[in-house]
């Protein structure tokens, strides 16, 4: 019972996570039609924020954190403004190949910036303590990453469903020229996009970091292409599908190593077969629309 | 309220869609646009909204220059277009597709009010209040685009093929609409292959040919027009007329 409670809480904070991430994919997708794929090395990106903020500068926790959030969203608008708006009009496979390059860049970067050699993660003791629940010890932080981002997501979920900025996402999602003759502004809700997926990309880094603590320049390829796959799951382009996409995806992935350890070891491997199996048996994901094309 | 449109011209790549066409809109008027596919219609009103790039020439819009502004500060200034197609958006309820049309706006009492408005003029639309847009027929859609844009309060109605795809009976129904519009003091320039339909209600009236202004004059002048007759009523010349069956 002790172990199965942990492995619980273990799944409900990774799915969690991945949750946090492939909102950030199915937002892009919803309105640029596009998968970003630099959205893991944004991530990246953000761990690294939160290393030399608090192991080299020294600057408090609760300062770090909302900074890294803000650079990270930043970041993200930056490279929609850089390499993703000047091809909006382009066949969509450039805009694609132009995401690719931008992940293969942020990579690059973080080594010749940063170097190649693992860095530990700080620790934040408020998150990380470990405590007792029920007769079992569990980390602080499985307990309460769930609740942030649940917090987060009935914050998402209002934004999109009771504002104007939320209506304007979702004309923008259906329909660009429609919503122009509403007297919406494209760039700007574009923008606004993607500050807001990758400020949850931020929200999702700092939080990987103290349950994973080690980073790379590559730490954001694996959690990346995972939630990538949470967001097919779930239906990409729909952001309810998106948080089902990434708990389904934790739960299996935890469940698989908790009930055969032999099997550990294609942990990884799974999401992929999970990723096969979604788009043979239903491509449009588990709560995904038939959307018709936007012409 | 003026709308002037002097000597656009606007290209696809290589291709002329718009060479060089001029026209006026007057205050309280309709003003139609006819013409066969791929004449342009659609591309002078595209240009109107903001939505497409001029190559040259001047769209000025109560003396002020409206030319390559963003779609966004056209709304502003009073001119909305109801596209062709309908284009709402089918995945809101009808009553967020017509909020979305105010988006401008900021005044939730006078927004309020033009809800009262739009549900009066289209009193299917009130009893659909919460349903998907999507769900709604063919002819419900077009009402809804119409109260959409009717929901930023515009001084110039622009309508891209309102009758498209519609059955007979709602194309009377979109057309009374559209007079009653106006009579609300609304100026309205309307694109329709449905010349007949388009000719009757409007008083002015333009002939667009591959990119070229034809013809133009009053309405009802249109509608008597031999070669107008000939080309979009599908009515031939007198000299070689048939004796015709009766009705």
């Amino acid at each position: 019972m002790g172990t199965f409670l942990q492995h619980l809480t273990n799944a409900l904070s990774l799915g969690s996570l991945y949750a946090l991430l492939a909102i950030g994919y199915t937002m892009v997708y919803g309105v640029l039609r596009l998968i970003n794929f630099a959205h893991g090395e944004i991530f990246m990106i953000s761990m690294y924020t939160v290393f030399f903020g608090l192991a080299i500068f020294l600057l408090p926790w609760y300062v770090i954190f909302i900074l890294t959030i803000v650079v990270t969203a930043l970041l993200g608008v930056l490279a929609e403004r850089l390499a993703y708006r000047p091809l909006r009009d382009a066949p969509r496979i450039s805009i694609l190949i132009s995401a690719i390059a931008v992940s293969y860049f942020l990579q690059n970067l973080a080594t010749v910036l940063f170097g190649g050699r693992p860095l530990t993660f700080p620790q934040v003791p408020l998150f990380t303590d470990v405590m007792a629940l029920g007769g079992v010890r569990i980390p602080r932080l499985s307990i309460l990453v769930p609740l942030i981002a649940a917090a987060l997501l009935l914050m998402l979920t209002f934004l999109i469903k009771r504002t104007k900025t939320g209506l304007a996402m979702r004309a923008v999602a259906r329909d660009y020229d429609a919503a122009r003759l509403m007297g919406i502004d494209l760039n700007w809700t574009i923008a606004v996009t993607f500050f807001i997926g990758s400020a949850l990309a931020g929200v999702g880094a700092i939080m990987w970091g103290m349950k994973y603590p080690q980073i790379n320049p590559t730490v954001g390829a694996m959690p990346g292409i995972k939630c990538f796959i949470a967001a097919v799951l779930g239906g990409i382009g729909n952001t309810a599908g998106a948080v089902i996409g990434g708990l389904v995806l934790g739960f299996a992935e935890i469940m698989l190593v908790a009930l055969w350890p032999a099997l550990s070891g294609y942990r990884d491997a799974f999401a992929f077969v999970l990723l096969i199996v979604v788009l043979l048996v239903k491509p449009t994901g588990l709560m995904g629309e038939k959307t018709t094309e936007k012409v | 309220m003026r709308l002037d449109i002097r000597d656009l011209r606007v290209s696809y790549g290589g291709i002329k869609a718009l060479k060089g066409i001029s026209l006026s809109v007057d205050e309280g008027k309709i003003v139609t646009l006819i013409g066969a596919n791929g004449a342009g219609k659609s591309t002078t009103l595209r240009a109107i909204s903001g939505l497409q790039k001029v190559e040259s020439g001047a769209i000025v819009y109560n003396d002020e220059n409206i030319t390559g502004m963003p779609a966004k500060e056209i709304v502003r200034r009073g001119i909305v277009m109801v596209p062709e197609g309908r284009r709402v958006f089918p995945d809101m309820s009808v009553r967020e597709n017509l909020l979305i049309g105010a988006f401008l706006r900021t005044n939730k009492a006078q927004i309020e009010e033009d809800l009262v408005y739009v549900y009066t003029l289209f009193p299917r639309l009130k009893e659909r209040t919460w349903q998907m847009a999507g769900t709604l027929s063919g002819g419900e859609q077009q009402m809804l685009a119409v109260g959409r844009a009717l929901m930023s309060r515009p001084k110039l109605l622009i309508m891209d093929e309102p009758s498209l795809g519609l059955a007979p009976l709602v194309v009377r129904d979109i057309f009374s609409i559209i007079r009653r519009v106006n009579e609300d003091g609304i100026t309205v320039l309307l694109i329709e292959q449905n010349a007949n339909a388009a000719l009757r209600v409007a008083h002015y009236g333009y002939v667009l040919e591959t990119g070229s202004i034809a013809l133009e004059g009053p309405g009802r002048d249109l509608l008597v027009n031999p070669s107008v007759q000939e080309a979009y009523l599908g009515k031939q010349r007198k000299k070689d007329k048939k004796p015709q069956e009766a009705k």
